[in-house]
């Protein structure tokens, strides 16, 4: 056993490959955060009244609320007065990709994101955001033929107010919690997407999320809407440069599905997890995702592979208001080294004959502490509402630990429930049994991993399910030799 | 091929191989008998380098080479194959993944070119034919939902695919119908030639009428008390062991 304990520390450092800084000219607002600084954000962004007053309301209301305790993380108390909450690249205003910074797009290619024309041959809209602001978003004018809209939170704002008035706070409400009403006073950009009726959204749409500034706090606000009839893809992809010090991300997510559309969503979070052996720095990673399946026959289904981050906290939900609709959560979450992750999923069903499915697949290496932690309410007048849960848990050495906190809350006795959970070792048989076939320890685990991981793998767009399977070989890589 | 001299191992302190030999050439099929407890898993086990097994004495010699030292894959890559006696099931593995791997594996260390998805799907299709197995076999997770037979075949199949030198038989019987007994024998006989050998670990006499063996032996309390013909495991069969026993 001593051996294999070797063999699993030996290997534990892996170094992350997106963890460069970008030099490039910023204009950042000095740190702190008062009433002040939420009216430069809003003016910055040319922001019309209302919304300036509901940055405002949130801000007072988040002045009277508490840190979140309850999750199974440790985190040092953190300064909010010590993050800068405007970040963004100096030159602005752009008409075309052309006139963006080459350096900016040297990052992205560096993250393997071209935001060129080339991704049109696999089909993928870009929006790219780059500390707080939107970069560019790729593919606008082939969207806009079949009536999608695609674009920043802030261009949304001024081009779309109306949506945005209508739909922003109604899935998380500026008082839900503290990092969402914090979100609300300060988020600076986002993505924003609308589907009109009846449009099945031509191709995959993406966001890539990138800090760079140290000592920014990032806090996107995405928004989806699909109309009646309606169908979209999404995926966001997450990275940031290696720092020691703790950066903070807290986004909020609405998804918003109305009469018999679908909106998959799906993330590939590979934040900076902090120092292997230290622990020092890496990203917080405090976001509150919500979606609403509003009316009949609608379905939102959440797709999340979590390698990265020194702490996440994140909880995809599904309020399944319309009758038969579907709210469905398939989860990877990998924590190696010092990585804490509180992660799992709320399904709230309140129509009848709604469903959900609740697949989660914890990998815990190294000195990595996770929890899943799921909570399924079927309310009064949700008749014949079926929840089916899967939480498993793979521990890879003996320094880590799963945990699983499932919370049921029937309140109608025709639901039907059924909960499945295990909890595994990486077993000395199956790397035996793959070394005495040849196969070396590293890639036995790579393999054993990403068949634990399959039933998730598969929900993700095809090309990102590639590129989940190499990220999970890179975060793993080590944790057995 | 494989070279056992005063071989003394166990697990956990405790002896249970105490002063083995056995000398295996090349082409030649060995059997070894023994009662539960006998040190017959032990004696596989340290053949093919399993974490947890120490030897405090003697030597394995694999093709004139020591092997003590050698990890586990390292053997395997050499050419040392095991059929287990309770094949590992690996979740959401898919066999044709797994198996693929395994044999690029080996052709890469040996200098060759490894094998693309059609030609392995070409190879292996004719290997699935000599266990008597159907295609689905390659869509489904390694031994996952196998029923007894189907994992000592699926071990066979391996065997077949990696061409191994020197193939250890755990136990490949136990819990086997006569049908596929018969369908397993059939491939270890189709497979033997006047390079490769076997060491046939086993109970009962039941796999040996079908393999017939060169040499048979006999373990009781980590040491071999009787070798001898395959006729020896006939007298076994009608005996039993207690007449061996000192």
């Amino acid at each position: 056993m001593s051996n294999e304990q070797q063999i699993i520390d030996s290997n534990l450092n892996k170094e992350y490959e997106y963890g460069f800084v970008t030099n490039i000219e910023s204009e950042t607002i000095p740190p702190g955060l008062n009433e002040d600084v939420i009216r430069i954000i809003s003016q910055k962004k040319d922001e019309p009244e209302w919304l300036l007053e509901w940055r405002l309301k949130a801000y007072r209301r988040w002045t009277k609320m508490k840190d979140p305790d309850w999750a199974k993380v440790k985190y040092p108390n953190i300064d909010y007065q010590s993050i800068s909450y405007y970040s963004a690249p100096k030159k602005k205003e752009l008409s075309s990709l052309d006139e963006v910074d080459p350096q900016l797009l040297e990052t992205y290619n560096k993250l393997g994101i071209p935001l060129e024309e080339q991704k049109m041959l696999s089909g993928v809209a870009v929006d790219a955001v780059f500390d707080s602001v939107s970069i560019a978003t790729t593919f606008k004018d082939e969207l806009k033929k079949a009536g999608v809209i695609f674009c920043s939170f802030s261009e949304a704002v001024k081009d779309y107010p109306e949506l945005v008035q209508k739909y922003l706070g109604t899935v998380v409400p500026y008082t839900d919690n503290y990092f969402a009403t914090l979100n609300s006073a300060v988020f600076t950009d986002g993505s924003f997407v609308y589907i009109p009726k009846g449009v099945r959204c031509p191709m995959e749409l993406s966001t890539y999320f990138r800090i760079n500034e140290a000592n920014t706090g990032q806090f996107e606000r995405t928004l989806i809407i699909a109309d009646e009839g309606s169908h979209v893809s999404y995926l966001e992809g997450c990275t940031a440069p290696m720092r020691d010090e703790n950066q903070l991300h807290a986004a909020v997510v609405e998804l918003v599905a109305h009469k018999d559309s679908t909106i998959k969503y799906s993330t590939v979070q590979n934040w900076y997890p902090g120092h292997p052996e230290t622990g020092a720095g890496g990203i917080y990673n405090f976001v509150t995702k919500r979606g609403t399946c509003l009316e009949e026959n609608s379905r939102i289904s959440w797709t999340q592979v979590e390698t990265g981050s020194a702490v996440t906290w994140k909880y995809p939900s599904c309020i399944l208001k319309g009758d038969n609709s579907v709210g469905e959560f398939y989860s990877v979450a990998v924590t190696n080294n010092h990585q804490q992750a509180d992660t799992g999923t709320k399904m709230i069903h309140l129509g009848k004959n709604t469903k959900s499915t609740i697949i989660s697949k914890g990998i815990s290496a190294g000195k990595g502490q996770q929890t899943y932690r799921g909570e399924v309410k079927i309310m009064k007048g949700a008749e014949q509402a079926r929840n089916f849960s899967q939480c498993d848990s793979i521990l890879i050495g003996s320094d880590c630990g799963a945990h699983t906190f499932p919370y049921i809350d029937v309140r109608n006795p025709t639901a039907q429930m059924e909960h499945e959970a295990t909890t595994s070792n990486i077993g000395e048989d199956q790397l035996f049994y793959c070394n005495q076939r040849g196969i070396s320890s590293e890639d036995a685990v790579s393999m054993i991993v990403n068949g634990f991981c399959k039933e998730v793998f598969k929900e993700l767009p095809m090309e990102f399910a590639v590129e989940a399977t190499k990220l999970m070989e890179v975060t793993l890589e080590g944790s057995v030799g | 091929m494989l070279n056992i001299q005063d071989l003394h191992a166990g697990v956990d302190n405790k002896e249970i191989l105490k002063g083995l030999n056995l000398e295996i050439k090349p082409g030649e099929m060995h059997a070894v008998m023994g009662r539960n407890g006998s040190g017959k898993s032990t004696l596989s086990n340290v053949i093919t380098g399993r974490e947890g097994f120490h030897i405090s004495k003697g030597n394995i010699e694999y093709k004139g080479q020591s092997i003590i030292e050698w990890s586990p894959e390292k053997r395997a890559l050499a050419g040392l194959f095991m059929s287990f006696q309770y094949p590992v099931v690996m979740p959401g593995v898919n066999n044709t993944y797994f198996l693929k791997a395994a044999l690029n594996a080996k052709l890469k260390h040996h200098g060759k070119q490894e094998l693309d998805a059609a030609g392995f799907l070409k190879l292996i299709k004719e290997k699935l034919t000599e266990v008597d197995m159907d295609t689905s076999y390659l869509q489904r997770a390694v031994n996952e939902g196998f029923s007894g037979g189907e994992k000592k075949r699926n071990e066979i199949l391996q065997m077949l695919t990696l061409e191994p030198e020197l193939a250890i038989l755990d136990e490949t019987d136990s819990g086997l119908d006569i049908d596929a007994l018969k369908i397993i024998a059939d491939g270890v006989n189709r497979y033997r030639n006047k390079e490769r050998s076997f060491l046939v670990i086993t109970h009962y006499q039941r796999l040996l009428k079908y393999i017939e063996p060169d040499i048979v032996h006999v373990l009781i309390d980590g040491k071999f008390v009787k070798s001898g013909g395959k006729e020896l495991a006939i007298e076994l069969e009608e005996k039993g062991y207690s007449w061996l026993e000192s």
